[in-house]
Parts: C-alpha cells; sequence; structure tokens
C-alpha cells in the first residue's frame, strides 16, 4: 500500500535502552503495545509483538553496553528491529536453545536471564534473523504479519 | 468481535464544573477533555472506575445509581447488602443489625452478597485444581474486568469464569424466594447496595445482569443507620449466612486470602492494577495462581459511593470480622460447596476502544502526524489545553477534537509573532 506520492506508507517508533535499565523495563513493550492498539492491529499480534519487545528490552538491558529498539509499521506487517553495542553472542545456536543463559548471577537474582529470551522471541515472530560479530554487537530483525 | 457498551454511570454536572484539569490528570485511562470550559468524558474509554468522583473538587463528577424508592417497581424487593456497607457502622458486633433493619426500609428480603462471596471463593478454589490457565484473574470487580476487554484483551481468557458475588447473589435472591413463596421471578427485584460507580454500570452492560437496581450506600446510610435503633421484631428476625471470609471480600486481599492459597496477589488502585496485568501480559507472572485486582484504593471500602472514610471503613470491618470469627468457634455455619453451574452470563469479549482509523494505512499516516505535533510541544504534560498529556493533545487534533492554539505555550508564540508584525507594520 502506499500514499498519493507512490511511497509505501510507514509509522517508525524508536526507543533507546541503556545498560542494567532494569528499573524501567517493560515501558518499552507498553508504549509499543499502545501504539499498534491504537492502529487497530489485532490483539493476539500485539500480544506476541509485546512479548518479543519485552524480552528484547530485557536482553539489551542483561547483556549489551546498550542499543535501539525500532518498531516500524507496514499496512500489511510490522517490523521490530534491536541492535545493540556490546560483546556480541559467541554461538548463536546455543543462545537460540531454551534454558541457556549466559547471565550473570546478579541478573539472576533479578529473576532474568533463565534463557527463555532468544527462543521466546523466535517463537513470537513471523519471522526472525539474527546477526551477531563479536566485540561489536548484535542485530535482531522480526517480523510480524498483519 | 468486539462488543459496544451503551450505558455509563459517570456522568458531569455541568453547572457545578469550573474547568479546572484535576479529573483530567487523574483519570486513569486518560478519557477526560476539558473543551469550553467543561469536563466532556470519552465514553467509549470510560471504565466507570470513579476516580474523577473521588477527586473532583466542584463535586461536579457524579455516580448515576437509583433512588431508594425505585425498589417499589417491584411487588418483591430483595436487599443485597454489600459486604461495605457493614464497613460504614462504628461498633458493629453482628450483620444482623444491618440485615433485619434493612428489612424496615421497605425490602420484603435481604441476601448478603458476603454469602454469594462464601460461595464464589469455594468455586474459584475447586477452579484452581482443575484449571491450567494461569493466573486465573478475578472477575468480581467490574472496572477492572472492563479495563482488560479495553486495554488487555488477550487477558480475557484468564479471567475466572464465575459470577461476581453481586450477580450471583442477585440469581440465587430471587431463585430462593420465588421457590419459598411461590412467586415468579418477573415480580422479584434485586436492588445491590453498591459502594460503586462500576457495579451500576455493569448490571446495564452488553452482558445483562440478574441485579434490577443499584442503590448507592452514601443515599441508604442515613435511613439504614436511624432504622437499626429499632427494636426488630421475632417473627421478622433474620440471621446472616456468610462467614467472616464473605465479609472480608470488602477489604482488598480479602478475596484473596479466602482461596487458602499463598500464590495469590492481590493489587488495589487502578493504576496499580494496571501495571501488574502489563506485568501479567509480558508474562512476567506466569507462575502466579491468581490475581485479584480491586479499582479503588483499599478495595471496596475505598468505592467512591461510600459514606464512611476508607481507613476508618476497614478498621470497623477488621473488629467486625474478628467478632465474627469468635462467635463462628461457637456457631459453626454450615460448609460452603463449590458450585459448576455459576459461570459468566455470557463470554467476555474485547472492547474497541478509540481507533485512530479503520484503515491501517489512514491509522498509520495520522500516527506519524501524531508523533510529529506531539515533538512540537514542550512536553510538560500541563493539562491547560483541557488534555491530559501533550501527546493526547496531538491525538485530538489529528482527530479534529481541538486545535494547536489550545495549548498556552503555542497560543504565546502566535500572540509575540502578531505582536512583531504589528510593531513592523508601524515601524514601515
Amino acid at each position: 500500500m502506499s500514499n498519493e506520492h507512490g511511497e509505501q506508507v510507514t509509522f517508525q517508533e524508536t526507543r533507546q535502552v541503556e545498560q542494567g535499565d532494569f528499573a524501567t523495563a517493560g515501558q518499552i513493550a507498553a508504549s509499543f503495545k499502545n501504539t499498534l492498539k491504537k492502529l487497530g492491529v489485532a490483539s493476539p499480534v500485539i500480544r506476541r509483538i509485546a512479548i518479543a519487545s519485552y524480552e528484547a528490552e530485557i536482553n539489551l538491558a542483561i547483556h549489551s553496553w546498550g542499543g535501539t529498539m525500532r518498531l516500524i509499521i507496514y499496512p500489511d506487517r510490522v517490523r521490530l528491529l534491536v541492535d545493540d553495542v556490546g560483546p556480541g553472542i559467541e554461538n548463536i545456536d546455543l543462545a537460540m536453545q531454551e534454558g541457556y543463559s549466559t547471565a550473570s548471577e546478579e541478573v539472576r537474582m533479578l529473576g532474568f536471564g533463565a534463557g527463555m529470551g532468544m527462543p521466546n522471541m523466535k517463537r513470537c515472530a513471523d519471522a526472525f534473523k539474527i546477526e551477531s560479530v563479536l566485540g561489536k554487537g548484535t542485530s535482531i530483525s522480526m517480523d510480524f504479519n498483519l | 468481535m468486539t462488543a459496544k457498551r451503551i450505558y455509563h454511570s459517570v456522568k458531569l454536572e455541568r453547572d457545578r464544573c469550573v474547568g479546572c484539569t484535576t479529573c483530567l490528570k487523574k483519570c486513569p485511562m486518560e478519557c477526560i477533555r476539558v473543551r469550553n470550559g467543561k469536563a466532556r468524558i470519552l465514553y467509549e474509554l470510560c471504565i466507570d472506575c470513579g476516580v474523577c468522583i473521588q477527586n473532583c473538587p466542584h463535586h461536579a463528577k457524579v455516580a448515576q445509581t437509583d433512588p431508594i424508592n425505585s425498589i417499589y417497581r417491584f411487588k418483591h424487593r430483595i436487599a443485597l447488602p454489600a459486604p461495605t456497607l457493614y464497613a460504614q457502622f462504628r461498633n458493629l458486633t453482628s450483620v444482623d443489625t444491618v440485615l433485619n433493619a434493612l428489612l424496615g426500609l421497605g425490602f420484603s428480603d435481604v441476601f448478603e452478597v458476603a454469602r454469594a462471596a462464601d460461595i464464589v471463593s469455594a468455586t474459584v478454589r475447586e477452579m484452581l485444581k482443575t484449571q491450567k490457565v494461569r493466573p486465573l484473574i478475578s472477575s468480581a470487580c467490574p472496572a477492572v474486568v472492563t479495563l482488560i476487554r479495553l486495554r488487555f484483551p488477550e487477558l480475557l481468557p484468564h479471567v475466572a469464569d464465575v459470577l461476581s458475588p453481586k450477580e450471583l447473589a442477585g440469581r440465587m435472591a430471587k431463585e430462593e424466594y420465588s421457590k419459598a413463596h411461590g412467586v415468579p421471578i418477573e415480580e422479584i427485584g434485586a436492588f445491590f447496595i453498591t459502594p460503586c460507580p462500576a457495579k451500576m454500570a455493569s448490571i446495564h452492560s452488553d452482558r445483562g445482569s440478574y441485579v434490577d437496581g443499584v442503590i448507592a450506600i452514601q443515599d441508604i446510610y442515613g435511613l439504614l443507620s436511624a432504622q437499626m435503633k429499632q427494636p426488630i421484631s421475632e417473627e421478622i428476625k433474620r440471621k446472616r449466612h456468610a462467614t467472616w471470609q464473605g465479609v472480608n471480600w470488602a477489604n482488598y486481599g480479602g478475596e484473596g486470602a479466602a482461596l487458602d492459597n499463598n500464590n495469590v496477589l492481590s493489587v488495589d488502585g487502578i493504576h496499580n492494577v494496571i501495571y501488574v496485568l502489563e506485568e501479567i501480559e509480558n508474562g512476567r507472572l506466569n507462575d502466579l495462581d491468581f490475581f485479584e485486582g480491586s479499582s479503588c484504593v483499599g478495595g471496596c471500602v475505598g468505592g467512591p459511593l461510600v459514606f464512611e472514610n476508607a481507613f476508618v471503613a476497614k478498621n470497623s470491618l477488621r473488629k467486625l470480622t474478628e467478632h465474627m470469627k469468635e462467635d463462628e468457634k461457637t456457631h459453626p455455619l454450615p460448609p460452603v460447596e463449590p458450585r459448576d453451574d455459576i459461570h459468566l452470563r455470557a463470554p467476555l469479549e474485547p472492547l474497541p476502544g478509540i481507533k485512530l482509523s479503520d484503515n491501517i494505512a489512514e491509522a498509520i499516516a495520522k500516527m506519524e502526524r501524531i508523533e510529529a505535533l506531539t515533538k512540537t510541544f514542550k512536553g510538560l504534560d500541563c493539562g491547560s489545553c483541557g488534555s491530559p498529556t501533550c501527546r493526547a493533545l496531538a491525538e485530538d487534533i489529528v482527530q479534529g477534537r481541538a486545535n494547536e492554539l489550545d495549548c498556552v505555550f503555542k497560543l504565546k508564540e502566535k500572540v509575540e509573532q502578531l505582536a512583531r508584525q504589528m510593531v513592523d507594520l508601524t515601524n514601515l
């Protein structure tokens, strides 16, 4: 779908996450959810996006040195882009396994780092892509069909 | 798929409204706007919680409930006292005093809502054994149920499929009275004595009700306390059936405590309830068995339509339930059995709220304009424009409900600009 100038109609919302920012965890998911609801996106899709963004938000706070989360809404799909600056993921296959976690004891004591974040994201999304460079950072792209 | 509500209890008394922004800033749903000097409610988003009633300094926000003499619409009239009613009286040692006094006010009979609460508790205890969904969410507070239908529709399968004590009381009261006196159900009216407007809204909702009318506690308090001083004649004497735990539902936490389960979370205050529902929706509380959310601070004793201060009421209720506990040791009540025939009247469906547009491309375009406009405001969320936040104003402008110069800062800029132009003109 496109507007009168032939450009595709999209809406973007970009939010920053800082390292160790657990206190406000969940705010981005809530904000994204609110936006999607106003746009009239069906609630089962909203819930999947909310869970995926919540997991991503927590992951950035735990593992990265900070990053951005970008929600891009097209008339037929929603894309969630998560980019961080950080140590990168050594073994992506391992990271995708349920229960595998490299989170510190301190983080686990906060109730996070159960090793379900990445599998949860993949399960929620209709398409899931991940790229990671050691010592540089990680990028995840998730698509949700409308 | 989505349902439509037609009735709301919370109303504005236009003449009393001075157009201040108190209710605007307090409303948890951001559904109040001040336009042309008067507050108005965007009813699509209102959950009838009554926070605006509690906070309006000019008493301009009111709840519509039924007048006491409306009970005479029915040949047979049953009072359904909320346990919060008992908490209005200091030094009350027996619920029986209230029950009997209600009969003196024109009711043919009285059915304790606390008794229905006992049955709901027994039933939910059973549901927690047989049902897998976690956490199960209480269906008792109608403001919370409407909130879930509007803002957390994905959590609807978590809401316990059991009637609220008010509804169960209405149904049982009529069934029992009809059987005992041989009169048709249609001739019996059940009247709930309420601490809150959400209960009033719920009996007139899209989902129907077993209750025929709702009387505010503050409207009946005076008459009732006078009646309580009258002697009770022996032949009409009523005795309580409900346990102290059923009565304790009036306090937040009372419902959860009656489940005899450690893994229950009870939360009061609508903002706190919203916060916890977010957590549940994010999948953070899947290990919780039961969530009890009360819209009002303190639970039903903190309702907008009560007479007594919530903290005093809470204390009165504590003393009363201690008396009841003692009494139950010497005069045990029959055990309460769970029931499997007290499901909700109809499945809970999502409510639409306010969408930007039915067309998603158009909605996206509007959202972009809202985002761009929001950035041009100062972000103080001062409310002077009559919208609760700068973002809400941007949305109102895009939706044609407001204009840019409603913002005092934009207006100031515009005036400055005009003044400069005037000066330039005079210098020509």
